[in-house]
């Protein structure tokens, strides 16, 4: 799961990272209230950030028109007219694709000087089962680039999760990002409370990018988390209560969402053949195989090993629900699993939706015999295949002529 | 010899008063399998279908009954505690079938693991069959929720990521009368206990198995290192293949491992390496076990 970067902050803020003051709003006069309070104090500069899970905001693009997802601002009046233009439009960036993302709520915060942009992440080492911190002096660009041109730019410390993130690895990062004098010990705490934050949160990923050093309201220099990005566990959500509370269904594909409610693993995408399978290391074989042929694959979905009639229903109202699917692919293999339960399922499916789309089912395993039997004496034109190799190459046949 | 177990291994299962660990008890023990205990807290002196005693700990189980092999169907909040259990115990081989296990749970029993005896497969896993010599492999020893009977003993080792994408291989080589030694499905969690690479060694030194199909799917570096050994040691013809090819970056293909990240992690790096390592790539799924007989 991901959240959003008001989210994220009130999270860094609760293990003692330091994020720029400010509150989120959902109103063109709370921005203002938000910022007016932020001048009072003596801030100079406020900055109005759309909320939405998508990287590239301050270069988008309203589809209103407006330019920019991030706006500076130096009077309470113009946080008001920016949050305006912002709040109930839709932003396109280059990550959300053309569809872009609704703006319904606005992070308003203080916007110090920097003097320096830098990055930092937690997340899991693979290789090693540990988890790492990573951090570069290359900070508010894209780190992935910095990783691929000038991968000495990026420093790992492996952590060791019985004890966690020592302090003198929080100083010895910090050092190495060039902080120095007082600004080590305060580089090395916020560092440790990222770590606790990824860690305790069960985060899946934790990035500040950019982490910066700002100039303080007494003139000398301070660090802040300045954006920041989580994602979560999904599986070590149950045990995260207020974190299940920051779930922006808004944010999520709304097919992803109903699958989920039969315990289906759907993901769209963006071709014409459907699949339904069970397991998910097959299903992504079913989509490469579908491509394989010369097809292109509508969607992930994974029914899992126990599939009931109910959920092939279901399986199959979310799979019509995407206008583009031209024709459907299922792969079953059920090797607990009756084959006969499936085919049963696929017929009331195919009768209940009416279906008119090519649907081409390949079965194997447990009762296969009962289970082609079904479907041939259904009436109904269920074309079948012997293999995966023969149902892909059929299916994409028949929507190549539709 | 098979690697990992045999038919006359003795396995115990935890979890085994679950519906999920009952009905697959039921299964292995139907195959043939020497399943020897049952571990509920609380249930212990019960009997499992009047057959299997249950105790209320793995060690006391272990000691009661001689069994060496753990297979672990316990609810995933409480699954890294029930490794645990089994490593303390002294078991050889812990087979963690649980979905759903929180990546720090499993960050922490990996290092609380380390320098222990005992081996873990999974968690998320299919787990592992030794198949028999009777009807449909019936005989064998079943540790998981693999379908028992689309197996058939011989000489080749399978190991993947992934369950039905397993079953899939082991279905085709049966259809072509070629058995399997052994089958193991290491899991599709970002950290399981053991890797493409440590199956892939093992396999190697095992006098009955003459060829290795290796599955591999998006996300994390597993297959590029198993690549990278085999290049330089394997004796033993490997084809494979690496699903995911068409999945989108930054999204989770169903398991929780299958994701491609930051440009890591990807079918095309992974397929790069199966074949400069001399690993027969299948072309698509349904071509696994042909492109390793091809090799033979």
């Amino acid at each position: 799961m991901n959240i959003h970067e008001y989210q994220a902050k009130q999270l860094l803020a609760q293990y003692g990272v330091a994020v720029p003051p400010g509150d989120v709003c959902s109103t063109p006069e709370e921005a203002q209230a938000i910022a007016e309070k932020l001048f009072a104090k003596g801030e100079k500069l406020v900055v109005v950030k759309s909320q939405i899970h998508a990287g590239g905001r301050g270069k988008g693009t309203f589809k209103s028109g407006f330019q920019g997802g991030v706006k500076l601002c130096k009077t309470a009046a113009d946080v008001h007219e920016k949050a305006k233009a912002m709040l109930g439009q839709v932003l396109v960036t280059k990550q959300t694709g053309p569809e872009g993302r609704l703006v319904s709520k606005l992070l308003v915060a203080a916007a110090p000087v920097i003097r320096k942009e830098l990055y930092l992440a937690v997340l899991l080492d693979r290789a090693t089962s540990r988890p790492l911190m990573m951090v570069s002096t290359e900070g508010g660009v894209d780190i992935e680039e910095v990783a691929a041109k000038t991968p000495e730019k990026i420093i790992k410390e492996s952590i060791d999760p019985a004890v966690g993130m020592m302090p003198y690895q929080g100083r010895k990062l910090a050092v190495a990002l060039g902080l120095q004098g007082d600004l080590i010990a305060q580089g090395a705490k916020l560092l440790q409370g990222v770590y606790k934050t990824w860690w305790e949160c069960d985060a899946a990923m934790v990035e500040i990018n950019p982490l910066c050093i700002i100039d303080g309201p007494d003139g000398k220099p301070g660090i802040l988390a300045v954006d920041a990005k989580i994602g979560l566990d999904d599986n070590a959500l149950y045990r995260h209560k207020n974190i299940q509370e920051m779930r922006d269904l808004a944010e999520e594909a709304p097919l992803e969402i109903e699958a989920s409610k039969f315990n289906l693993n759907y993901i769209k995408l963006d071709g014409n053949i459907a699949c339904l399978v069970n397991g998910a290391g097959l299903a992504m074989a079913t989509m490469d195989i579908i491509q394989h042929f010369g097809g292109s694959p509508a969607n992930f979905l994974d029914v899992g090993g126990g599939a009931s009639k109910e959920q092939v229903t279901a399986a199959f109202k979310i799979i019509l629900s995407d206008p583009h699917v031209k024709g459907i692919l299922v792969n079953i293999f059920g090797g607990i699993m009756d084959c006969n339960v499936i085919a049963t399922g696929i017929v009331a499916a195919v009768r209940e939706t009416g279906l008119k789309l090519p649907l081409v089912v390949r079965l194997e395993g447990n009762n296969v015999q009962a289970g082609k039997k079904t479907l041939s004496e259904s009436g109904l034109t269920i074309t079948s295949g012997d293999s995966m190799s023969d149902a892909a190459q059929k299916v994409v046949k028949a929507v190549g002529k539709s | 010899m098979s690697i990992l177990i045999t038919p006359q291994t003795k396995i115990l299962v935890q979890g085994i008063t679950g519906s999920f660990g009952a009905r697959h008890t039921q299964l292995s023990l139907a195959y043939g399998t020497q399943v020897v205990a049952g571990v509920t807290p609380g249930k212990g002196g019960q009997r499992f279908e009047n057959q299997v005693p249950i105790f209320d700990t793995v060690a006391e189980a272990a000691r009661q009954t001689g069994a060496t092999v753990s297979a672990i169907f316990v609810p995933p909040p409480f699954a890294g505690d029930a490794i645990l259990e089994a490593v303390d115990a002294g078991l050889e081989l812990a087979v963690c079938i649980t979905e759903g296990i929180p990546v720090n749970d499993m960050v922490k029993v990996k290092q609380a693991m380390q320098g222990k005896k005992t081996r873990l497969i999974g968690p998320n896993c299919p787990g592992v069959v030794t198949p028999g010599t009777g009807k449909d492999s019936h005989g064998g020893c079943r540790i998981g929720i693999a379908p028992g009977y689309i197996h058939k003993k011989g000489n080749i080792g399978v190991v993947s990521r992934s369950g039905t994408l397993t079953y899939e291989a082991v279905w085709q080589l049966t259809c072509r009368g070629v058995g399997q030694s052994t089958c193991i499905g290491i899991g599709g969690d970002p950290v399981n206990g053991t890797s493409h690479l440590d199956v892939i060694k093992m396999f190697n030194d095992d006098p009955e198995t003459k060829g290795i199909i290796m599955i591999g799917e998006i996300g994390g570096s597993a297959e590029e290192e198993a690549a990278e050994w085999i290049k330089q040691n394997c004796r033993k013809p490997v084809a494979g293949f690496i699903a995911g090819a068409t999945a989108p970056p930054g999204r989770r293909m169903g398991h929780a491992g299958a994701i491609v990240s930051g440009g890591k992690g990807t079918a095309a790096a992974k397929i790069q390496a199966f074949k400069e390592a001399g690993i027969g790539v299948a072309p698509t799924p349904s071509e696994m076990a042909d492109t390793l007989l091809r090799m033979m």
